[in-house]
């Protein structure tokens, strides 16, 4: 789409959708947002972007291949899923880090587990809506 | 606001089950979002409806006193809809390579399969 | 404690890599021999995800069955791993064929472990979804439309799981199996459970192909390569089977309409799986039907629901998935060496390989239950448990359709190995067999002998087998010891 007033805007809408969606992915656990909305949300992002200038400006920006995405953010669920083994107590217990840290907050397995669900969905969001816009 | 979600429910289904049974492919796979959502909204009402009651327990007690919103529903829904989100994506994307590949949209001529071959 | 399964999350994330991921399964196949002898001497074991105690956390239980069939599908997924790398083209490779067959071998292990029945829907929803991707990839027309039948009905499915799901929790405020068992007895309204069963009965049913619900299966399962055929036709609608023994044990018991429902079922499963089988002549098409036929075999034990049908049910799952896993991944070396899978075009296969035909006739006669084989020691329990509570209707089935399974065989057997040869026109399938290196042949046979010599210790040692079927089928028929052992414990092991 060659509108010059979409194109603008998405320039700047693009940094602040992923700014915003980092502040939701730290917001979750004990107030709505999360992993999921979040990976979403910084997905959208990138198809809005796609959208104004075209595949390839889009993926120049992303510079890794969003299906190498998927496999990091798994091996970081489970290994957030898999810690607790460590310390004797089951699967996924929520491990928590004593101290909050400053701007991130509490900071525990959960929060991994988390930035994997995050990494997961941007991943698999982008690679099947390039995949979608590939072929239009 | 039960009977309101009931009539919602009942619509969904119906129309999801009207759509499922059109002989066009993209139909059916609204038909089948739609009865996914239907279900998910299903599980809503089960999990028993209550108004601006969120699960927190009293700091002084150990159990709920009061009533309280059930939050094993919204955990189950939230689980399905990401589900969903995921089945329903590849669909449509398996939907789109059929249309290319065999260039019908029409249920009815899907049918090399069940010929000899 | 069940730790040692959710290592098997390791396989997921690989790279397509064929060494890697041979390694691999086998890694997997180890823990299951591992977690399977710790639950055969030290009785079930359970643990609770992220330590909420019972009936509000997920819990995973490993007793007998589950272990059984965990390791029944470390097994096949090894074989079926090891097949693959000779026998899928480059192009399935790259998109990820690997990846994929680990997934879903990790959502079988897991359904089969788990002991909540939502989790039990996200596991199912994990085994779909990745066996959409292993029937899609790579695909021509024909195996597209084939998916496209798969993944409607399969979509469908889950839909009616989840309805059931809600119904259950609304009605009892549970998700827990074992707290299940207990709340279901206690509620009044008989209808209404009846119609939760049914919606249960209908989702496990199109994922297992029974009675008027497997039309997708013929429509399908011929259409992918056979390495996918064999791991679907082994693995995926036993997992249906599965879950129906473990919900009408355990949280649905003792009602007649839904046993009569189910032998009803069984009966007329195995007449339209057997006659399915007479009329075609494509191979892939003939084992389809012959699994909705062995498919109706178990249905009916369970519909018998008597301690010694229940017995035969567990043995025969015990069997099917080694000979269907290599009845497919044998459809695949005959497709390899011909050509084609259409019998009236085949021939001339004992003339021509000798040895080998021998080699495949072991898991199509052990299909049929000649006596040594695997077959025939599952369907004698199913005569006596049904002899015991007088289903005299479902046995005349049950014979019938070991008959008609034997004509089909016998059919089989006589047009492809003993039937004069014809030279068949060049088919652009990939290499053909004797192109093959003398290494590559080893491999795409030795999975196949690896499950024959399985199927032959099934048959040939069958009391080893039976007195586990009998150790399963009790523990299914008495749920109080699983009730108790997964609401009970708060204990925290590695």
């Amino acid at each position: 789409m060659k509108s010059l007033i979409f194109q603008t805007a998405s320039r700047y809408l693009l940094p602040l959708l992923l700014l915003f969606s980092v502040f939701i992915l730290l917001r979750g656990h004990y107030l709505p947002g999360g992993g999921f909305v979040g990976g979403l949300m910084a997905a959208i992002a990138f198809i809005l972007y796609s959208f104004a200038f075209g595949l390839k400006e889009t993926r120049s920006i992303v510079k890794l291949n969003p299906r190498y995405l998927m496999p990091i953010g798994l091996a970081i669920c489970i290994l957030s899923a898999i810690s607790p083994w460590l310390v004797g107590l089951p699967v996924m217990t929520g491990l928590w880090y004593d101290e909050p840290l400053q701007l991130i907050g509490m900071v525990g397995s959960a929060l991994f587990f988390d930035i994997g669900v995050y990494l997961v969905v941007i991943g698999s969001t982008l690679t099947i809506m390039f995949s979608i816009i590939e072929t239009i | 606001m039960e009977l309101l979600l009931i009539f919602i429910i009942g619509l969904l289904h119906a129309a999801g089950i009207y759509m499922l049974l059109r002989r066009s492919m993209f139909k059916m796979i609204i038909g089948l979002i739609l009865l996914g959502n239907g279900v998910n909204l299903l599980i809503f009402l089960l999990g028993r409806l209550v108004k601006g009651k969120p699960p927190v327990i009293d700091e002084a007690s150990k159990v709920f006193t009061e009533i309280y919103a059930d939050p094993v529903p919204q955990a189950l829904i939230l689980t399905a809809i990401v589900i969903g989100f995921g089945l329903q994506s590849f669909a449509i994307i398996l939907i789109k390579r059929v249309y290319k590949v065999l260039e019908t949209d029409d249920l009815d001529e899907l049918n090399s399969t069940d010929e000899e071959i | 404690m069940a730790s040692a399964v959710l290592l098997l999350f390791f396989w997921s994330y690989i790279k397509a890599q064929k060494f890697l991921s041979v390694i691999l399964s086998l890694v997997g196949l180890g823990i299951s021999i591992w977690l399977f002898s710790a639950v055969y001497d030290g009785g079930m074991l359970v643990t609770q995800s992220g330590n909420w105690s019972a009936p509000f956390g997920i819990s995973f239980v490993a007793d007998t069955f589950a272990v059984t069939m965990v390791l029944l599908a470390a097994i096949a997924g090894f074989a079926v791993s090891v097949f693959a790398t000779v026998s899928m083209n480059k192009a399935r490779l790259q998109f990820g064929f690997f990846p994929m067959l680990h997934f879903l071998i990790m959502g079988l292990q897991g359904a089969f472990l788990t002991g909540d029945i939502f989790n039990l829907y996200v596991w199912f929803e994990v085994i779909i979804i990745s066996s959409f991707v292993l029937i899609t990839i790579g695909g021509k027309k024909a195996q597209l439309e084939g998916a496209i039948k798969y993944v409607a009905l399969n979509l469908l499915a889950s839909i009616f799981f989840l309805i059931g799901i809600a119904f259950l929790y609304g009605l009892t405020g549970s998700l827990n199996m074992a707290d299940l068992a207990l709340k279901v007895q206690e509620i009044e309204n008989k209808g209404l459970i009846n119609v939760t069963a049914s919606l249960f009965l209908v989702a496990f049913g199109i994922k297992s192909a029974v009675f008027p619900l497997y039309f997708w299966l013929p429509a399908s399962y011929h259409t992918p390569p056979p390495a996918v055929a064999a791991i679907f036709g082994g693995l995926l609608t036993k997992v249906g089977v599965y879950a129906m023994v473990r919900t009408f044990t355990l949280i649905f018991v003792g009602d007649d309409f839904l046993s009569l429902v189910l032998s009803v079922m069984a009966a007329l499963t195995i007449l339209s799986g057997a006659l399915g089988a007479m009329v075609h002549q494509h191979l892939g098409k003939i084992f389809g039907y012959l699994i909705i036929c062995h498919i109706g075999f178990m249905m009916a034990g369970i519909g018998m629901m008597t301690e010694l049908a229940i017995v035969g049910t567990v043995f025969y799952l015990v069997h099917d998935i080694i000979v269907k896993t290599n009845l497919f991944m044998v459809s695949g070396i005959i497709l390899k060496i011909n050509g084609t899978q259409n019998i009236k075009e085949l021939g001339g296969m004992y003339k021509n390989y000798p040895l080998l035909s021998l080699l495949l006739a072991i898991p199509l006669f052990s299909l049929v239950g000649i006596p040594p084989l695997s077959g025939f020691w599952a369907k004698l329990f199913f005569i006596q448990g049904g002899l015991e509570s007088g289903e005299y209707i479902l046995i005349t089935f049950i014979v019938l359709g070991s008959f008609l399974t034997l004509w089909v065989i016998a059919k089989v057997w006589v047009e492809v190995f003993w039937k004069k040869g014809v030279n068949l026109p060049k088919k652009a399938i990939g290499r053909y067999f004797h192109e093959l290196r003398q290494r590559e042949k080893w491999v795409l046979l030795l999975p196949i002998v690896f499950l024959s010599i399985i199927s032959l210790y099934i048959g040939l040692g069958a009391e080893n087998i039976i007195s586990l079927s009998q150790r399963i089928a009790s523990e299914l028929m008495n749920p109080a010891a699983y009730i108790e052992n997964v609401m009970s414990q708060n204990q925290i092991e590695l």
